[in-house]
């Protein structure tokens, strides 16, 4: 998911055990272009598309194991943004993270967000 | 030589079956048995290698003994010019043919001298004595050479075979001026060689015209043009009365009948063949009044058992000496063999060639009811038509200077025209929309019709010529039909590849193009206004790579760091543990000890694995994003740079140790290596580029395996191009011989850069030049000749390129806003990528293996 920006104040009311990790300053990121952060134990990868969107997903490459997405190519397949695994190419929804050419595999979506220029990341105790 | 190949034990119960059907066959079909399990081919030139290679796959299933006199096997005879030219004896070789049931065995250096057909036995000359079931004689011709005084003498030489071509290279050492005798197909080759072999050219032929088989009056006129125009000197309506020799014996003069002499050093006879009868005569076989083997339509001498294919055969009256009737002819006999039907019903004499780079080509009929000649003298043009009374039925042709006419039109002899002779003559006009019926044949060497190439494509889904070629041969030989086959594949609803992606529907050169011709410096601004979307892993790469051709700038820059690949994008190469190779530039290979201290010394305080590569440098492994500029920085201040071991760019251009260390060195190869790699070094290209210097012709350093590869000579270098390792392993071919450094730096500048415009997206040098229309010949011209007047571009782009070269490393490390992405993570650049973990293997680091329970496929 995406969200540009969110008032301070909603921040201060966060939907139930969710924790938001303040990631790097949105002017920090390049678009079109991801980023790898550390949201407690969760290595996330973050991208900053061409047109302003935010989408965080897990940094992990499902096929070689190796935690690389970030530094994927980010690009569009229709209107779905996407990022593609720099190791061998295969290419991920940046909405939901499903692998576009084999939906059974996936890598998990995290909740982001910008807060007086910061970028947050979102992680549910529960989940 | 012998070579041989043995019985696959694994599929005899198959192949038995085969041979089943065909005793089936034979007992039903024919009173005399002519198949059989031993099958003895006198002779092994390239008719004789086709048979075998047909009978093989045929599987057929016994043996094969092939009896060759020259002393190699089988080579392309009709490449034999580009000998001269550099390409060796093992370029020109074919294989020796094999197969899961057939033993096929080679003997080279064989003379048979008798043929005992009572005991079907063969002798050769060293007294061997080897039984045949079947009998093939593939003899050949011998070159004509007229009975004159002096014709045997020091200096007069056939044009043949390989020998002929060794011993006029070495009388051509000492210059002088050489003539040919005979102005045919084969005698314009031999002119082109004395040319080539810096020899001033005479051509003296007996008739009133070059090419007198082949074309015109109007048509010699033109091509005559052509060739004074390169300097030869014709002498048409003349023959030879003798070669008189000089004081030291050897050839001097060549003396016309009307008196006239002309100097002539080497003098060279190709006035055509004779078939190579004799063994036939020997032992009792019908043979034509003018010699040439009597066979019938099933390719048999009056003796069932025995077969005669190719020059040396006189079928339906005709002895054929073009490769196309021969390989026919040579398939008919295996398949009878193979206990088939097939029939020789005469053949095509139509032919397409360039002869001292003027395009010839004859078709059909030599005359005809009507005809429509288009003629631009001012361009050398000479095209002509033949058609019936009605002027609806095409007849034939004559084309010279402009051999377009052969390709679309030939298929269409003896059929309904397919629009007015005069559209179908003027330049271009409607030839590339004629349509093509199915059973027009398309390759006349390798006799494939377009039926059965469209039926190819379908079958095996193919997609691009090199799998065309592979299925049907159609392309093999010659190569003329190639565009043909292009054209087949569009029409069978191949899309060949044109689209990059979804987002932009056009190729990559015309992309690049686009971006040239517009000034297109950004990405957004292409899609924008050229493509669709956002892009992807494919397009955005490619285009970073045409910015990176065209502009120079720094390929972190601005907007171009969101098209870069992983590896661009932190100037290294990704391995499977998410980890990066560092590979410093070791120019040629040459090192100093003092830096090979630094590498080994960065390598250990890094924890580094180190190995020596391919192209002679060192590859560091292991290192993390973050430690990246880091060991660039030491790097950099011992004087190393970018070795692009990460870009779709020219790696290394390696060398052997040269004629300063080497005792067998004829050049500097080192210095050559490491100039060119210092020249190039940074190039943006559609894959990655590599290259090779050798300082002598044992080749040290695999040049031939190379993008471009050079090789030493006594007077200069050799330019071989379109070389490749990787899955499809290609020798490189010689583009120029003999170069003069400056011209070879000069045609090595315009190859890459015509490669770097025109090629599709990860297509290396290879596989361009494969599907280049025309392939080397064409080249040549683009980038020699300057036929699409491009040179200067190209030679400008790349000054551009060299003037503008910066280390890429060297400019990362001075720019803080380039360097804030080397970090592990964004909110944590002091934690190192937990997941990443070492062993030891051999007193190095190795990743340890990530486990991959999680994913489902």
């Amino acid at each position: 998911m995406s969200v540009l920006q969110e008032s301070p104040a909603m921040a201060g009311r966060p939907a139930g055990e969710r924790a938001w990790t303040p990631v790097c300053r949105y002017a920090d990121l390049l678009p079109d272009r991801g980023a790898a952060a550390l949201v407690g134990h969760d290595q996330v990868a973050v991208f900053r598309t061409f047109e302003g969107g935010l989408y965080a997903i897990g940094n992990r490459d499902p096929y070689s194991g190796a935690y690389v997405l970030s530094r994927g190519i980010v690009g569009s397949r229709g209107a779905e943004p996407t990022v593609a695994s720099p190791m061998h190419k295969q290419v991920f929804s940046l909405l939901t993270g499903v692998s576009l050419d084999d939906p059974a595999t996936a890598v998990p979506t995290y909740p982001i967000r910008v807060t007086d220029g910061t970028v947050e990341v979102g992680l549910d105790r529960a989940a | 030589m012998n070579a041989k190949r043995r019985r696959d034990a694994a599929s005899t119960a198959n192949e038995e079956r085969g041979v089943l059907t065909r005793q089936e066959r034979r007992t039903t079909g024919e009173a005399v048995p002519s198949t059989g399990r031993r099958v003895v081919v006198v002779g092994y030139g390239p008719t004789a290698h086709r048979l075998v290679e047909a009978l093989a796959a045929g599987g057929f299933a016994g043996t094969v003994t092939v009896l060759g006199e020259e002393p190699r096997p089988a080579y392309d005879r009709v490449a034999l010019t580009s000998y001269l030219a550099g390409r060796t004896v093992e370029d020109l070789t074919y294989p020796v043919p094999g197969g899961a049931a057939v033993t096929v065995t080679v003997t080279v250096g064989a003379r048979v001298v008798d043929v005992d057909r009572e005991s079907r036995t063969v002798v050769t000359a060293a007294g061997e004595a080897v039984p045949y079931d079947v009998l093939v004689l593939a003899t050949g011709s011998a070159p004509f050479v007229p009975p004159v005084p002096g014709n045997d003498l020091p200096g007069c030489f056939a044009y043949r075979t390989i020998d002929d071509l060794d011993a006029i290279r070495e009388a051509a050492r000492d210059g002088g001026p050489g003539v040919v005798v005979g102005g045919g197909l084969l005698g314009l080759e031999a002119a082109d060689a004395l040319r080539g072999l810096g020899l001033t050219t005479h051509v003296v032929e007996m008739s009133d015209r070059l090419l007198p088989r082949q074309v015109d009056e109007g048509g010699g006129a033109v091509l005559r043009n052509h060739i004074e125009a390169l300097g030869l000197t014709v002498h048409t309506g003349a023959g030879v009365a003798a070669v008189e020799p000089g004081p030291d014996g050897r050839a001097a003069r060549l003396v016309k009948p009307d008196g006239e002499a002309i100097d002539a050093r080497v003098v060279v006879f190709s006035a055509g063949i004779r078939p190579r009868d004799e063994l036939a005569r020997r032992c009792g076989l019908a043979v034509g009044e003018r010699g040439g083997v009597v066979v019938d339509a099933a390719m048999r001498t009056s003796d069932p058992r025995v077969y005669a294919v190719g020059e040396c055969a006189l079928a339906g009256g005709m002895v054929y000496g073009l490769v196309g009737p021969c390989f026919t002819q040579a398939e008919v006999a295996a398949d009878r063999i193979l206990g088939g039907t097939a029939t020789f019903e005469g053949a095509d004499p139509s032919a397409k060639l360039k002869l001292l780079g003027v395009e010839v080509a004859q078709f059909g009929a030599t005359a005809g009811a009507l005809d429509v000649t288009y003629m631009d003298p001012v361009a050398g043009i000479y095209k002509r038509l033949f058609v019936s009374d009605d002027a609806r039925t095409l007849l034939g042709g004559i084309c010279v200077g402009d051999a377009a006419p052969y390709d679309t039109l030939r298929p269409f002899v003896g059929r309904d025209l397919p629009g007015t002779p005069s559209d179908l003559l003027f330049a271009g006009a409607g030839g590339d929309r004629v349509d093509l019926p199915d059973d027009a044949q398309v390759c006349s060497c390798n006799n494939v019709t377009r039926g059965r190439v469209r039926a190819a494509v379908v079958e095996h889904g193919l997609t691009d010529v090199q799998g065309v070629k592979e299925c049907t041969r159609a392309g093999t030989t010659c190569g003329s039909c190639v565009p043909m086959l292009k054209r087949i594949l569009a029409e069978s609803g191949v899309e060949v590849g044109k689209a990059l992606c979804e987002h932009f529907a056009y190729s990559r050169a015309e992309l690049f193009d686009i971006v040239q011709v517009r000034g297109i410096t950004t990405f957004s601004r292409l899609i924008a206004e050229h493509g669709t979307g956002r892009g992807c892993d494919i397009c955005k790469p490619v285009v970073a790579s045409i910015l990176a051709s065209l502009g120079n700038g720094h390929i972190l820059d601005g907007e171009q760091a969101a098209l870069q690949d992983t590896n661009d994008h932190f100037l290294a190469n990704i391995q499977k543990n998410g980890t990066y190779s560092v590979v410093p530039r070791v120019p040629g290979g040459e090192i100093t000890p003092e830096k090979l201290i630094v590498i080994g010394e960065v390598a250990r305080d890094f924890g580094l694995y180190t190995k020596i590569t391919g192209g002679q440098r060192i590859d560091l492994l292991g290192a993390r994003v973050e430690q990246l500029p880091r060991i660039w920085k030491r790097l950099v201040d011992a004087g190393f740079e970018s070795g692009h071991a990460y870009g779709k760019a020219l790696r290394t251009v390696k060398s052997c140790v040269g004629s300063t260390w080497c005792r067998y060195g004829v050049q500097d190869s080192v210095g050559l290596a490491i100039a060119l790699e210092l020249r190039y070094r940074g190039l943006r290209a559609p894959h990655k580029l590599k290259s090779a210097v050798s300082g002598c012709a044992r080749e040290c350093a695999e040049a031939r395996s190379k993008d471009f590869g050079i090789i030493a000579t006594e007077r200069g270098w050799n330019l071989y191009v379109g070389g490749n390792g990787g899955f499809t392993p290609r020798h490189a071919d010689l583009l120029a011989a003999d170069l003069p450094a400056d011209e070879l730096v000069r045609l090595i500048d315009r190859f890459l850069m015509f490669y770097i415009r025109t090629a599709d997206r990860l297509q290396r040098t290879s596989a361009w030049l494969e599907n280049l229309d025309g392939g080397l010949d064409y080249l040549r011209e683009v980038i020699v000749e300057d036929s699409l007047g491009i040179c200067a571009d190209l030679d400008a782009q790349m000054e551009r390129h060299v003037a503008d070269y910066a280390d890429e490393w060297r400019a990362t490390l001075e720019d803080p806003e380039r360097l804030r992405r080397f970090v592990s993570f964004v909110n944590a650049p002091g934690t190192p990528d937990p997941s990443i973990a070492f062993e030891t293997e051999r007193e190095q680091i190795k990743p340890t293996l990530i486990p991959l329970e999680a994913v489902s496929r």
